[in-house]
């Protein structure tokens, strides 16, 4: 029985339904997970009006994510629900890996403090999709929620998408200027438009399991290679709010999931696991893993984001962060797109930077997934030899692989940004923004609440006096905000008159030694696919 | 610290890893076999200086565990 109170979320009749004319979007998202969540928020809170249709009417069932990166966390706390997640997750950084029995090595996600937002924080993803739903309804005049509505249809012209939905009360159809299809794995969007979806399947099941109990473990990820309680597999420990445990359990590819998931077979196994302490099932489940994506995310004004267009294995949390840094990247271009600041060109830089991030996800996903589940007998003589090794080798234990956690993906060398004249120069174009405490006349505050709302220019005072350019708002260091530690003017490498460009999605754009109006103007035109004005 | 096994494969690890797995996609265990043979005598000559090598030996030979106590 799971803890977690699902509350129904309330249909209505939508005014297509009750007589009244249905009105024409400019942005419908389908499906109203993580990342559809985020889009119409992120949306909302640029002015744009959304419509989301959900075919359900209750948060995220069972398990599924709980470990949300640290640049998820920024992107959400820009949104307004960061610091609820915050408060009431489990806030993380260490992960410890075993084998059998003996810790070979553990590793700190964040050693450095100075960041508003931590490593991880872990928290059931219907409390994330609550918080969502919470902040949506407080934007209510810019965002309609729609549940029981399910998209069946899909037709597009050049200058508009026209959904067919499926309600309680009889089909409608509703007209936006773009979709954004954030319909999860099996989305309906990319079946109905006979779009590919191709990949890999690893033949392997986890059972995955969240145990109530009351326990001592820390907030740590703990794995373990071929332990003694559950020999010759694997296993995940990790701890969620509400004293529950997340655990993942190999259990090969001969197994049946039917079977598996009886209490009377899950039960010995965490049994072995946790020892004699009284625990409870919350949820168990028994998964297959793939590693997918489409061909391209961008079609026409069809847009994919989150698992729709590219999906991975969990290991390594890459999915859900992964599709809400989608949606990062996505909105602030289809807003530019929809108030006519940039050309429509500027979605295709979304395929571009987001697939080089789904293959990168998709890389590292892959690779945990196959050191855990080697193919064929040497690959596994590989493995093995790498855990035996792992123990007195400091190279062998690189080489273990329990799943390479999520980062932020690098934008350097791609269509929009504006290459260093120093490419060693440390955050070069590209680089994911850093965090730094500073202070501003309101108190003390985070670099990253001040880099929000737009494209901004962080500068340090040098020769020439800086200026605002084409209306960009200018971060003066010592005159805007303080930098209280430092941190700043290290993480940025910012040598008097250094000037860093910063896209709306807290990426380096471009930087320079100088302050140089002329190169800042061309390099925004760029960094939004525009001509130089 | 142990000279031998200290890590020089750096950010690289992952993909000397998978270059490793890959070189073996397709064949049966006794070409495999034969595979990691000639890259044993190839890496050896790449490293190129016998007391080094000797070192390496001795490391692969130390066995961590006894073998009868393995599962798998
Ligand atoms: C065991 C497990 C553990 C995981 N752990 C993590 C983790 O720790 N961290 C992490 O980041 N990710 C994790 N993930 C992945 C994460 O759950 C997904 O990446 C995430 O849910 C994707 O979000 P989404 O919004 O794209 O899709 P979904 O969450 O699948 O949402 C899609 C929505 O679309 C709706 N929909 C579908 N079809 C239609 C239709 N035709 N019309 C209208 N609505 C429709 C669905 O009802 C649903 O609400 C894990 C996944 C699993 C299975």
């Amino acid at each position: 029985m799971p803890r977690y109170a699902y509350r129904r979320f309330p249909y209505t009749t939508p005014p297509e339904l009750r007589g009244a004319a249905g009105r024409r979007w400019p942005v419908v998202v389908v499906g109203a997970g993580p990342v559809g969540l985020t889009a119409a928020v992120d949306l909302a809170l640029q002015g744009i009006e959304v419509l989301v249709l959900d075919d359900n009417d209750v948060v995220s069932v069972g398990s599924r994510a709980i470990c949300w990166a640290k640049r998820t966390l920024e992107i959400l706390d820009r949104l307004g629900v960061g610091e609820r997640m915050l408060a009431k997750g489990i806030t993380w950084k260490v992960g410890r890996v075993f084998h059998r029995d003996r810790e070979l090595y553990s590793f700190d996600l964040l050693p450095e403090a100075g960041h508003k937002m931590p490593a991880f924080v872990n928290l059931q993803q219907y409390y994330v999709e609550e918080y969502l739903v919470d902040r949506c309804r407080e934007l209510g005049d810019r965002i309609e929620l729609r549940w029981k509505s399910r998209v069946a249809g899909v037709s597009q012209t050049g200058e508009r998408v026209r959904l067919a939905v499926a309600t309680p009360d009889g089909p409608y159809t509703v007209d936006a200027d773009y979709v954004l299809a954030c319909d999860g794995v099996r989305s309906s969007v990319r079946q109905l438009m006979g779009l590919d979806f191709a990949g890999q399947v690893f033949e392997e099941r986890f059972l995955i399991a969240d145990v109530v109990m009351a326990a001592e473990f820390p907030s740590e990820r703990w794995f373990w290679f071929e332990p003694t309680f559950h020999p010759g597999q694997s296993a995940l420990l990790h701890k969620q709010p509400d004293d529950i445990y997340r655990i993942d359990l190999q259990l090969g590819w001969d197994t049946d999931p039917e079977v598996e998931k009886r209490p009377e077979r899950v039960t010995p196994r965490i049994r072995a696991m946790v020892g004699e302490r009284p625990f409870e099932l919350d949820w168990v489940s028994v998964y297959t893993f793939q590693c997918r994506r489409m061909e391209r995310f961008v079609h026409g004004r069809v847009i994919f984001a989150g698992d729709s267009a590219h999906v991975v294995s969990p290991f390594g949390a890459r999915g859900g962060n992964g599709g809400i840094q989608d949606i990062d990247n996505l909105c602030w271009k289809l807003a530019a797109v929809l108030r006519r600041e940039a050309p429509e060109a500027l979605l295709a830089s979304y395929d571009e930077e987001r697939i080089r991030a789904a293959d990168e996800n998709i890389l590292n996903s892959a690779r945990a997934t196959s050191f855990m589940t080697p193919k064929g007998p040497v690959e596994r003589l590989f493995r093995d030899a790498v855990l035996e090794l792992a123990e007195e080798h400091a190279f062998a234990r690189r080489l273990v692989n329990s799943g390479r956690l999520s980062r932020p993906h690098h934008l350097g060398g791609l269509t929009l940004q504006t290459p260093a004249e120093d490419p060693t120069v440390p955050m070069a174009p590209g680089a994911p923004c850093e965090d730094a405490p500073i202070a501003t006349p309101d108190g003390r505050r985070w670099l990253l609440e001040l880099l929000r709302g737009g494209f901004r220019l962080l500068h340090r005072p040098g020769d020439t006096p800086p200026r605002p350019v084409d209306g960009v708002p200018m971060l003066v260091l010592g005159r805007d905000f303080e930098d209280l530690e430092g941190l700043v003017a290290r993480r940025y490498a910012l040598a008097p008159g250094a000037t860093v460009l910063i896209r709306p999605d807290q990426h380096v754009g471009a930087r320079w030694p100088e302050f140089d109006p002329g190169a800042i103007r061309v390099a925004l035109a760029r960094a939004t696919a525009g001509v130089p004005s | 610290m142990n000279e031998i096994g200290a890590d020089r494969l750096g950010s690289a690890a992952d993909d000397v890893y998978a270059m490793l797995i890959e070189a073996h996609a397709g064949l049966t265990p006794e070409e495999s076999h034969r595979l990691n043979v000639r890259l044993v005598l190839l890496l050896a000559n790449a490293i190129g200086d016998r007391e080094r090598i000797r070192a390496v030996i001795a490391a692969a030979r130390r066995h961590p565990r006894d073998p009868s106590q393995r599962t798998t």
